[in-house]
């Protein structure tokens, strides 16, 4: 038994700190533990904890001896995890043992061997001492006087102008954050009589190769010679279209008159919400919903929301074929395509 | 001081429970069988016929002509009918959303002769041949780029198929078999878009077939694949097993030492 199992708290005596002479706040009731009091549970918690150190120290030779000797091609079968790779499971449990084992022996010692007395101490006051205060005003007003700030006005005000106006240039300086994004935002590549083609195989299309209840993912024809030239994937990202056949008779509206090829409409690609990729469309409902956010779009009735977070209708790309009987754009996009931005209006 | 009261072992106690809850949900795995295609004749027409008068007309209609109930089926093709009662989405078990796949009702060649039937009443696609799903020359980069532009957007880009609209889903393609794939593709059922040959050529959809065949193989090596749904299920696993492993090491480290 050493002092500290008193059921006096560090620092005090009889109830005052012996610092501050404040008042400590009261402890409850100490119990000694059983490694205390009995020197054999004392040798007992030692070697529990010098035994959680020992392994360890094992896992961490046997992880290394793992990652040589058990092969990384083997696959065992662990329920409920399925096959795992022998290396990586032997090599983890090891390593992770190892780890585990350093900190449970850690608090093993802290809870057993460790003093266990609460200790409470008393925060100081922050304020500065009254003659700290008098010497900081006393700097400061000397040094007025020595400057003669408060005496040569014509150099005080030339000052105050010039601190005025020096963060201006920081205001200018903001434009070289990067170059105004121009028309970017509200065109794309698609144009008139730009042909489309199928997205991954790069191949035109014919109306009659898409059949009612088709879907086609498409790009523009001159996608992969602008994306050569601006060396990324921007263009793509704002001109991928949906191609759908719906039956004409089926259609209620679209955003504009013969913007579609006997049925053949094609939609953005990307959602009006924040701007996902989608084409889950449901060839029966035709509606085209996004995984993100589930916004909704009826694709038979110009693509207006139905359902979802989505402010604004799918924009329509308006269709037709060329002398060779290949579908081609009309024109870009008549609205800007992707999630709203502020200058959208 | 406070005493314990609980059992030290009782946190463990639960978080094994969740651990085998959560174990025994990925435990179900099921596969479907296809029948082979077959021949077409007359008498097949007929038996088909015979079929299709008693098992199907009542919502299809009398003539395949389609009712409130059910779709006309003049056109769909053999290989729709090979799909629908194949995989045992058709006859429907009663009205839902969406027909789930189920053992089939109908034997190989009762369904090979719904298809004959159904493909006499007007041209459609039909059923592919064992040579159109030999996905042994196939693509394999190929049909990974035209996965993920194509199916993955419903089907997951593991294949682990995904929800739609209004409870609808599109399903889990981990059980499909390649004439399964290319019918769906060609013939769009329920919500499917068709993906028609000029499109995607038969070269390509073995391509793709190829892919999710490859998909349908891939093993695990990290352990437990949590659905292959990415984030959601990873959070929420890591949340409960994570988070509960804390809690039970916090709760010995506060624990009073006796």
């Amino acid at each position: 038994m050493n002092e500290l199992t008193s059921n006096e708290p560090i620092g005090s005596k009889d109830g005052i700190d012996v610092v501050s002479g404040l008042p400590v706040y009261p402890l409850g009731h100490h119990e000694p533990r059983r490694a205390d009091i009995d020197p054999r549970a004392a040798k007992r918690a030692e070697r529990q904890v010098a035994l959680m150190f020992a392994v360890s120290a094992l896992s961490i030779v046997g992880a290394i001896i793992a990652y040589i000797k058990v092969p990384n091609t083997t696959l065992i079968y662990v329920p409920p995890f399925g096959p795992v790779n022998a290396n990586h499971l032997s090599v983890g449990l090891l390593f992770g043992l190892g780890i585990f084992l350093i900190g449970t022996g850690a608090i093993h010692w802290a809870k057993k061997l460790m003093p266990d007395v609460e200790v409470s101490e008393e925060r100081h006051t922050y304020t500065s001492s009254p003659e700290d205060k008098a010497a900081f005003g006393q700097v400061i007003r000397e040094g007025k006087e020595a400057s003669g700030f408060g005496e040569y006005k014509l150099i005080r005000r030339t000052l105050l102008g010039a601190m005025a106006l020096f963060p201006l240039p920081l205001i200018v300086f903001l434009r070289d954050l990067g170059p105004m994004p121009g028309t970017k935002l509200r065109e794309t590549i698609w144009e008139k009589d730009v042909a489309l083609v199928t997205d991954a195989t790069y191949r035109k299309i014919r109306p009659e190769d898409i059949p009612v209840g088709g879907l086609v993912n498409a790009v523009p024809a001159n996608l992969l010679a602008v994306e050569e030239e601006e060396g990324n994937l921007n263009q793509r990202g704002k001109a991928s279209i949906i191609l759908v056949r719906i039956d004409p008779a089926n259609i209620v509206s679209q955003q504009g008159e013969g913007w579609d090829y006997q049925g053949i409409l094609a939609y953005s690609k990307i959602c009006t919400h924040v701007g996902c990729p989608i084409s889950l469309y449901q060839q029966r409902t035709h509606h085209l919903l996004c995984p993100c956010h589930q916004s909704t779009f009826d694709l038979s009735d110009s693509g207006n929301v139905v359902f979802g977070p989505a402010a604004r209708r799918m924009p329509q790309l308006p269709i037709t074929v060329d002398a060779e009987g290949y579908l081609v754009a009309q024109s870009d996009f008549h609205e800007p395509i992707g999630p709203s931005f502020w200058e959208r209006g | 001081m406070a005493i314990s009261r609980r059992h030290p072992a009782a946190l463990f106690a639960v978080l094994f429970v969740a651990l085998g809850t959560t174990g025994a949900a990925y435990a179900a795995v099921s596969t479907g069988t296809a029948p082979q295609a077959a021949a077409t004749s007359s008498t097949q027409v007929d038996e088909g016929k015979q079929l299709f008068l008693e098992g199907c007309s009542s919502c299809h209609g009398v003539a395949a002509q389609g009712s409130s109930d059910g779709p006309s089926l003049i056109g769909v093709g053999a290989a729709a009918v090979d799909f629908q009662v194949g995989s045992g989405r058709m006859p429907l078990a009663g009205p839902a959303i969406q027909a789930v796949d189920k053992p089939p009702v109908y034997t190989e060649e009762e369904i090979a002769s719904l298809a004959a039937y159904v493909a006499s009443l007007g041209a459609g696609p039909a059923i592919p041949s064992d040579e159109m799903v030999d996905t042994s020359n196939a693509d394999l980069v190929l049909g990974g780029e035209l996965f993920r532009t194509n199916c993955s957007q419903c089907h997951n880009v593991a294949g682990r198929g995904g929800a739609l609209s209004n409870g609808r889903w599109a399903p889990n393609l981990m059980a499909a078999d390649p004439k399964e794939i290319y019918e769906a593709m060609i013939t769009g059922p329920q919500n499917m878009p068709v993906f028609s040959d000029k499109t995607i050529t038969p070269e390509e959809k073995k391509d793709i077939i190829r892919y999710i065949e490859e998909l349908q193989k891939s093993e695990n090596p990290g352990g437990a694949d949590l659905g292959r749904f990415g984030p959601v299920t990873e959070g929420v696993f890591i949340f409960i097993v994570g988070l509960g492993i804390l809690i039970v090491i916090s709760v010995w480290i506060g624990a009073k030492a006796r």
